[in-house]
């Protein structure tokens, strides 16, 4: 019998309070304990990037993260950027420019690029790219994800 | 893919971490967890417990010293990255941070982590080689200073026992005209490095008064290149002169492993050098241009 560790966190803006064990990580209870599988586990040893969500509005890989260290910690997952179940403009400019194939990266690159665009609202091609160089895309060859987050920082600007 | 079952502590200070170092065997520090945690989750790494030193404030910080800057054990890569001390008194490491893993990790990743793993391609062993550092380690019963070079034992082996823990690290600073280079060799930027060199130089006008070289993921642990050093003091910076202190790489064993070999490794990380000693070399031309 393993310990559990009580914590209380905020996923999406909802509160949470969920008795884990410590060995589990950020994205499997995110998927497996509160449902939220929107966030993909590809790597699960930090390469992939497909696990990535914000914590406390940083990136992080849920893969390389316990839950119990989360305890107190603001999350937000791929479900929690619709506003009133529609999609938002990054998710809206994703379809628009075919960023996504299989989609099985898209929660990762969104989150991704939701930080750049936060921490640089004017990025160059090149920066777009080296934010989503810890992100692996086996379907788009990366040019639609590219333009989709170009496109987005233009849109803002207006 | 999951990491084993172990017990989970999570100490608010300093003294508590310690105490339970003190206390309990079969122990691994949790930090950034950015290289633990894949270890953990390939099952490479099965310890009894876990000591998460995340909420330690104290060890969270990077500080301006007496002659120094002082980073606690947990400042993270980030945070290096975009500290004011850093980007004013040691821009170097602030340089080096880019090229550290992508920014998920970073936002994570520690500067402590890093050194107690001691990959040999890890940046921050030989940012930390070039400035001089010592690692101040502690446990309940004391603590020791550690210089920087004498920190690794053998390969992915640092300079600790199992009660102790890594906590702070001192870097010495340079005179503030002083420039920087930083250069590596990478598959895909953020990627482990094949090779790389990091390098600070003063000059007396035109002459280079003072140079520090190291290399990283040629060894085990980072090198100082100090017979290079040696060739640059007193110089002025020429192609030849910095082709000649590379080739000072070709003393160096080297490691061999799969993803490159040691010959090739001393190859890439003597043109390594030459970009980190030209991009040193630009800057001064440049402070020189606006004086």
């Amino acid at each position: 019998m393993t310990t559990m560790h009580e914590i209380t966190l905020k996923v999406n803006g909802a509160d949470y309070a969920c008795e884990v064990e410590g060995r589990l990580t950020l994205a499997d209870f995110l998927r497996h304990q509160i449902n939220l599988t929107g966030t993909h586990l590809g790597c699960e040893h930090g390469v992939c990037g497909a696990c990535t969500v914000l914590v406390n509005g940083k990136t992080a890989r849920g893969c390389l993260m316990l839950a119990v260290q989360a305890d107190e910690a603001e999350i937000t997952t791929v479900e929690g950027l619709a506003v009133n179940g529609e999609l938002n403009d990054l998710q809206q400019a994703f379809m628009e420019h075919h960023a996504l194939q299989c989609g099985f990266c898209t929660p990762g690159m969104l989150m991704t690029l939701t930080e750049l665009l936060e921490e640089n609202p004017h990025p160059k091609e090149q920066d777009v790219r080296e934010a989503i160089s810890g992100n692996i895309c086996r379907c788009t060859g990366y040019q639609g994800i590219v333009a989709a987050a170009l496109a987005v920082a233009e849109q803002r600007d207006c | 893919m999951k990491p084993p079952v172990f017990e989970y502590h999570r100490p608010e200070s300093l003294d508590e971490a310690l105490e339970l170092l003190a206390t309990l065997s079969d122990v691994k520090i949790l930090a950034g967890g950015q290289s633990l945690m894949p270890m953990m989750n390939f099952r490479y790494v099965m310890p009894a417990h876990i000591i998460d030193i995340n909420r330690i404030k104290e060890l969270g910080e990077i500080h301006r010293v007496h002659d120094g800057v002082k980073f606690g054990a947990m400042a993270r890569h980030d945070q290096a990255k975009k500290s004011e001390i850093i980007l004013e008194h040691c821009p170097l490491i602030a340089a080096g941070m880019e090229h550290v893993a992508h920014a998920q990790i970073r936002n994570r990743g520690t500067i402590g982590g890093s050194l107690a793993h001691l990959d040999p391609s890890a940046e921050w062993p030989a940012l930390l080689a070039v400035h001089d550092a010592t690692l101040r380690v502690q446990s309940k019963s004391g603590e020791r200073d550690v210089p920087i070079l004498e920190w690794s034992q053998g390969f992915m082996t640092p300079n600790l026992v199992e009660d102790e823990m890594l906590t702070e690290i001192t870097v010495a600073i340079w005179p503030e005209k002083h420039v920087y280079g930083f250069a590596e060799l990478a598959r895909r930027k953020g990627d482990f490095a094949l090779a790389g060199a990091a390098v600070l130089l003063d000059f007396d006008g035109e002459v280079i008064s003072r140079a520090a070289l190291a290399l990283l993921g040629v060894e085990v642990g980072p090198i100082r290149m100090i017979d290079a050093e040696n060739l640059l003091v007193g110089e002025i910076p020429s192609d030849e002169l910095f082709r000649e202190a590379a080739e000072h790489v070709t003393v160096v064993a080297g490691i061999d492993d799969v993803h490159a070999s040691a010959s090739y490794r001393k190859k890439v990380a003597s043109v390594m050098v030459r970009r980190a000693l030209e991009q040193a070399s630009h800057q001064h031309k440049s402070q020189a241009l606006a004086a």
